[in-house]
């Protein structure tokens, strides 16, 4: 199973992974979970429409995720980015079967797009998917620190004069360009899975932003070769046994989360919340002690 | 407290607003304001509910273009990336899961704002220890940011901006959240701030009492306008009372200040504020 059109597969697959690791540590960190579901749902309207009138799925894929995030970008730009979501997402997924009812090859073709035909790979979507992850991953590694502060802290970043929305666009941009390399791949409803369920399992586990980083992109990456073997084992799809897995990780880090909770550190709560009375009462003195 | 260095000598203007009037929706929220805050001094920004603390700190921030007035850093116009300011907001949304601890987010304060990966560095490390224990963060350190209690946060976030060294410190209501020992200990640890590292902080609150002991001076606001001075050039009965543009009466109940309007609809002082503080140079 690592021969002949299999080898391209896993390496493929590997890419995605890794990127939809890193990228989808600040997906999640920055709560746009959401986001990282509208936009792939854009890229395969571009694909349908593309595949209509004849032009490259990748260039139609690319281009549709790019103006999705670029919109939702902009009509977010004050407040709250769930609404303005969820307009692309209805809008994107209507056009999308628009283009399907037009189209002939309507069953494989399609299925392929939304579930991903990971062992069907060609050379040429390798070199496209490695370009595309280069480029994904060096913004990332560039913006990392001003990206950290506006997604945790966008309130201080503002006031030291960081461009936040300028920083939200440039992410949203990276989102699409992730979504056009891995859409063929994992196909639309799958990227999604990946880019979220590893990232949210790996923060239950660590504690701090690279390591939490860096198993975003291991437990992503053992979540497709898995899902790769298996269904390659099986003839299963390979998008059902990356959303199984994505819950499965997640779940075990909430557990995790939940186990340790009930350890050390849940001791330490009663104990505080008992000391406030005794403070009140002894605050005249407290009060005394300042000069 | 530090008593030896009182305002006065060696200090130095730091920031300065003058008369400066601005316009939302049509709306005037603040009238000519005008103060100025010095280095080593710690000042309290007070007033009520809706009174004009907040856009006041967006003005200085940049955040707001004042319609009239101007605001001057160290004499000149601000300019857009000031790394000499450091400002803890009103509140931030943390989500409780967020992979960061205390520690990380005083780093991002060192180093937040440049690109590429940050190296691990031992002077960065040390930097940011030092940091932590001069907010006396140690024993929360390793503690995720999403759940540290508001005492707790507030300290760390002084820490992101003090990391910096800001030559002004901006704190928007820091004592909303904490309870009565809390809030004399970052009282406490702001006002040494001040004085040892020679900085300007400005801290609002909508209660001057905790601040009484440690400010230096006052400005207070009052619908978008503001009076400013010493506490005893201020807080008088007939400065307050132009400022609202009617009578309050300002009463000096065992070293407290309570300032009163019209008949029993008390302003600055709730019944949650019965504790004692002890003012300087008042009556
Ligand atoms: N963008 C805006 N457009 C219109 N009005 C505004 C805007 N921002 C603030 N205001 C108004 O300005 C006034 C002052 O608001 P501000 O937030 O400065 O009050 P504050 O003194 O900080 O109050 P609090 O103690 O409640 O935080 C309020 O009446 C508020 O409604
Ligand atoms: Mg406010």
């Amino acid at each position: 199973m690592f021969s002949g059109f299999m080898a391209n597969a896993w390496i493929v697959a590997t890419m995605v992974a890794v990127v939809a690791g890193v990228v989808g540590f600040f997906t999640v960190l920055r709560g746009s979970a959401f986001v990282a579901h509208a936009v792939p749902q854009a890229g395969f309207a571009g694909a349908a429409g593309a595949s209509l009138i004849g032009v490259s799925t990748l260039a139609g894929l690319g281009t549709f995720a790019v103006i999705s995030a670029v919109a939702i970008g902009l009509l977010a730009r004050r407040g709250r980015h769930d609404a303005v979501t969820a307009l692309a997402l209805v809008f994107m997924l209507g056009l999308g079967a628009l283009f399907l009812s037009w189209s002939e090859e309507y069953a494989s073709a399609i299925y392929a797009l939304l579930f991903g035909e990971v062992l069907g790979v060609s050379t040429n979507q390798v070199l496209a998917t490695a370009v595309l992850a280069v480029v994904c991953i060096a913004a990332v590694v560039v913006l990392y620190r001003p990206l950290l502060s506006a997604s945790v802290i966008p309130e201080v970043a503002v006031a030291r004069g960081a461009r936040v929305h300028r920083m939200e666009m440039c992410f949203l941009v990276v989102v699409a360009l992730v979504t056009t390399m891995s859409v063929p791949v994992v196909g639309a409803l799958l990227m999604f899975s990946l880019m979220v369920g590893a990232p949210g399992a790996a923060r239950s586990f660590a504690d701090r932003p690279w390591s939490a980083l860096g198993l975003s992109v291991v437990i992503s990456v053992v979540i497709v070769w898995i899902a790769i073997a298996a269904s390659y084992e099986t003839d299963w799809p390979v998008g059902f046994f990356v959303g199984v897995l994505g819950a499965v990780f997640f779940i075990a880090g909430r557990c995790w989360v939940a186990w340790r909770g009930s350890g050390a550190r849940g001791a330490r709560r009663p104990g505080r919340l008992a000391a406030r009375p005794v403070q009140l009462a002894s605050t005249a003195g407290i009060g005394g002690e300042q000069i | 407290m530090n008593e030896t260095a009182r305002p006065g000598a060696g200090r130095e203007e730091i920031l300065s607003l003058e008369g400066v009037s601005l316009w939302l929706s049509g709306r005037e929220i603040l009238h000519e304001v005008s103060f100025s805050l010095h280095s080593g001094e710690l000042t309290g920004l007070i007033g009520s509910n809706g009174a004009g603390k907040t856009t006041i700190f967006k003005v200085i921030l940049g955040l707001e273009t004042p319609t009239a007035g101007k605001v001057l850093f160290s004499g000149e116009a601000r300019p857009r990336r000031n790394r000499s300011i450091g400002y803890v907001p009103q509140s931030i949304g943390l989500d409780p899961d967020v992979p960061l601890r205390a520690r990380d987010l005083v780093a991002l304060g060192l180093d937040g704002d440049r690109y590429g990966i940050p190296l691990p560095s031992r002077g960065r490390r040390q930097r940011v220890d030092e940091m932590l224990q001069a907010v006396d963060a140690q024993g929360f350190a390793d503690t995720r940011v999403g759940k540290l209690s508001g005492g707790e946060l507030q300290r760390t976030l002084i820490a992101h901006a003090l990391i910096a060294e800001p030559r002004l410190l901006l704190l928007d209501e820091p004592l909303a959240n904490l309870d009565i020992t809390s809030e004399q200990e970052v009282v406490g640890l702001l006002a040494s701030i001040a004085k040892a590292r020679a900085i300007a902080v400005l801290i609002s609150a909508h209660e001057m009492n905790p601040l009484l002991p440690v400010m230096d001076r006052v400005v207070y606001v009052a619908s978008g306008r503001a009076a400013s001075g010493s506490t005893e050039e201020v807080v008088r009965e007939d400065v307050l009372s132009a400022l609202y543009g009617h009578h309050v009466d300002v009463l000096h109940v065992n070293g407290r200040i309570l300032v009163v309007a019209g008949k029993d609809e008390v302003h600055h002082t709730g019944p949650e504020s019965e504790h004692t503080a002890v003012p300087r140079g008042l009556g």
